[in-house]
């Protein structure tokens, strides 16, 4: 997404250091004891048009942070600008105003659908709560919604439980098209569905962005994917984000020792490269977001550990023109290691 | 690509089937949902004849007075004790009147405090259910209410109840009206605890499904989520709370006539022509039999209804 133009545009969507706490209670009067860091001060920026990928391993607050940029959360801290608007500070009728703008794509395609609503009236609902179209103009739209998403008219009257995984996605995606958004969190679309399946929806989801032009934040464990699908990728740990960058420059020259180990686990499909490479395997447990370790979250797990990783934290700045990444090893020029990174 | 059926033959196997996936012209309108659930609950054998027996009964009580005009407080003292015959087909009292004329206008008592106390039990059951577990704020207040409600000695707050209120209300509303007025309420207001305590768990596991999460995303206000989304999935507890409450209404009136704290002694219904039996018992155990046969073919017709309805509002149920 690389603009051509003097002047870019402003990103789309403005993440400034969005930090989502969940408390915990405990004790025999229920006090607040401590917090969940969920989201522990997350910046990025999506463009118009373009998909970032957002990736991490379970419980690193993937989901928790697409779902604060929509608000679904009341937000601890930090901004979020949505084509200008701060969402962290709207209120309630100013947010509902917002909504048709940014929509969401849920994981679990049979969850996300009410059982007892049939399609029509499931694709229907943003309709009938943001909109004033009348009773045949709505079913016309969710015909062209349908269409939008490959499903047969016929299925309208049918419940979710009568549908396949794939289907039920598809419905969740005419759910969020029907506002006509500019920006879609798909929170792991993809990940409750077989493989077969996957590539039709993220198909049907890369053609959906071309005709109308979508920006998505497109969350996923499965690297492969994202490198498919993703234009940046961000890189998740324990509430942070490690490492920001272009696809390719991440995947072929990855930063953060992190980002590294990451996809050091990606399978290798040809035998004799996968006998030969040199896999990093991380040791230990991600530590819990209740406790974060002082100095750098990654600091327990990292093979490259340094003193100061264990006091100080690192800062996310960009390393270079579009690549940003939270190391020590990249601001340390006395470092060995330092010279062979670069 | 899941239903090739309703391709069209000429369009092209593609790898991602984005686009009319159907023939032109074939678009079905939203059929009415409630077209579907009264054919669901015509397949149910139980349901149907449960309601058919209902209807019947209300029938009886409805129109009744109309075929059989004995007036039930007339008093025959000759003709006391008389098993059935022609001229009284349920057979007398020990004081010569009527059973059967008083079967059918202690019916229309019956039946209707057990529809109006089990509504009013079960407003207020879903109304403080769904409030406690929807909005946080209130579930700590309105829980412990239920509990303050349900940890009461029911009875001398009924007597309590009924001595503060019958006299205004009877003046109000005339003697018959007003004790109606007067029990329905206490009737409803005593047992709604079960349903609010049903239902506030259920709410409270649906709250968190993503589809609550979805909506919300869509900007659904709370009033509309309650009514679209949570109300539909409390459906069934909602309808088994219903189901049981009218058996209860009726007998908890039977209770508060037997006690004299509900509608006068001479005025029937069908729990206090079953009290009144009792003494009779081993003389004459048909007496007891009418009103009890009365009471609980009512009750499970009911039951058999609100079991058909439950599975007639459930999609994944339907068409089985």
């Amino acid at each position: 997404m690389v603009d051509t133009l003097a002047e870019p545009p402003p990103p789309l969507v403005q993440v400034r250091n969005l930090t989502m706490h969940f408390p915990v209670h405990g004790g025999l009067l229920q006090r607040r004891v401590g917090a969940i860091k969920a989201v522990d001060g997350v910046t990025f920026d999506i463009h118009r048009g373009e998909t970032l990928g957002l990736v991490g391993e379970s419980g690193c607050g993937k989901t928790t942070c697409g779902r604060a940029i929509l608000r679904l959360y009341e937000l601890t801290g930090g901004s979020v600008h949505i084509g200008g608007t701060n969402i962290a500070e709207a209120t309630p009728d100013q947010l509902r105003k917002l909504r048709p703008a940014m929509q969401m794509v849920f994981q679990d395609p049979l969850a996300s659908l009410n059982p007892r609503m049939t399609v029509a009236s499931i694709i229907g609902e943003p309709l009938k709560e943001h909109t004033r179209l009348d009773k045949t103009e709505r079913l016309a739209r969710i015909h062209e919604l349908m269409d939008q998403v490959g499903l047969n008219h016929d299925f309208a009257n049918r419940y979710p439980h009568e549908f396949s995984g794939g289907q039920r996605q598809r419905i969740g995606i005419a759910r969020a098209l029907a506002l006509n958004p500019q920006f879609i969190v798909c929170d792991e679309p993809i990940a409750a569905l077989d493989v077969s399946i996957q590539a039709q929806v993220v198909n049907l989801l890369e053609d959906l962005q071309d005709r109308l032009g979508l920006t998505y934040l497109f969350i996923s464990h499965d690297l492969s994917m994202v490198r498919h699908i993703a234009d940046r990728v961000a890189v998740m740990y324990l509430g942070r984000i490690v490492e920001l960058a272009p696809r390719e420059s991440l995947y072929s020259d990855p930063r953060h020792p992190y980002t590294r180990a990451l996809l050091s686990a990606v399978p290798e499909p040809d035998p004799v490269l996968a006998a030969r490479r040199n896999r990093m395997i991380l040791t230990g447990d991600v530590p819990s977001p209740a406790h974060p370790p002082e100095g750098c979250n990654f600091c327990t797990r990292c093979p490259q550990v340094m003193d100061i990783c264990t006091t100080i934290d690192p800062e996310f700045r960009e390393v270079e023109p579009g690549r940003f990444v939270a190391c020590h090893l990249l601001t340390e020029p006395k470092n060995n290691q330092q010279g062979s990174l670069l | 690509m899941t239903d090739p059926v309703t391709r069209p033959k000429t369009a092209p196997v593609i790898h991602n089937a984005v686009g009319p996936a159907q023939p032109a012209g074939l678009s079905a309108l939203p059929r009415n949902q409630w077209l579907e659930v009264w054919d669901q609950f015509r397949r149910h054998k139980g349901a149907v004849a449960g309601l058919g027996f209902f209807m019947l009964m209300l029938l009886a009580v409805g129109v009744g007075p109309l075929l059989w005009d004995i007036d039930p407080k007339y008093i025959d003292i000759p003709a006391r004790n008389a098993g059935p015959s022609l001229a009284h087909p349920f057979g007398t009292d020990q004081l010569g009147r009527d059973t059967l004329a008083r079967m059918i206008s202690g019916g229309q008592t019956s039946v209707a405090v057990g529809l109006m106390a089990m509504a009013l039990s079960l407003f207020l059951g879903t109304l403080i259910g769904v409030l406690a577990g929807y909005f946080r704020r209130l579930d700590g207040l309105l829980m412990r209410l239920t509990d303050l409600f349900l940890a009461l000695p029911l009875l001398p707050l009924l007597l309590v109840v009924i001595m503060l209120f019958r006299d205004t209300l009877r003046s109000a509303f005339g003697p018959e009206t007003g004790i109606f007025i007067l029990i329905v309420a206490v009737i409803g207001m005593t047992s709604w605890m079960q349903t609010a305590r049903i239902v506030r768990g259920d709410v409270l596991a649906i709250k968190e499904r993503e589809f609550v999460l979805a909506a919300r995303s869509i900007g659904t206000p709370d009033r509309r989520m309650i009514t679209r989304h949570i109300l539909p999935n409390v459906m069934s507890p909602i309808l088994v709370s219903a189901t049981l409450g009218i058996a209860n209404a009726i007998i908890t009136e039977s209770a508060l006539s037997f006690l004299g704290l509900g509608f006068p002694s001479d005025f029937p219904t069908w729990g206090r022509l079953l009290f009144d039996s009792t003494d009779y018992l081993q003389q004459y155990p048909e007496r007891v039999m009418w009103p009890g046969l009365a009471i609980s073919l009512s009750v499970l017709s009911v039951n058999y209804i609100g079991d058909g309805l439950r599975d007639a509002l459930d999609p994944r149920i339907r068409g089985r």
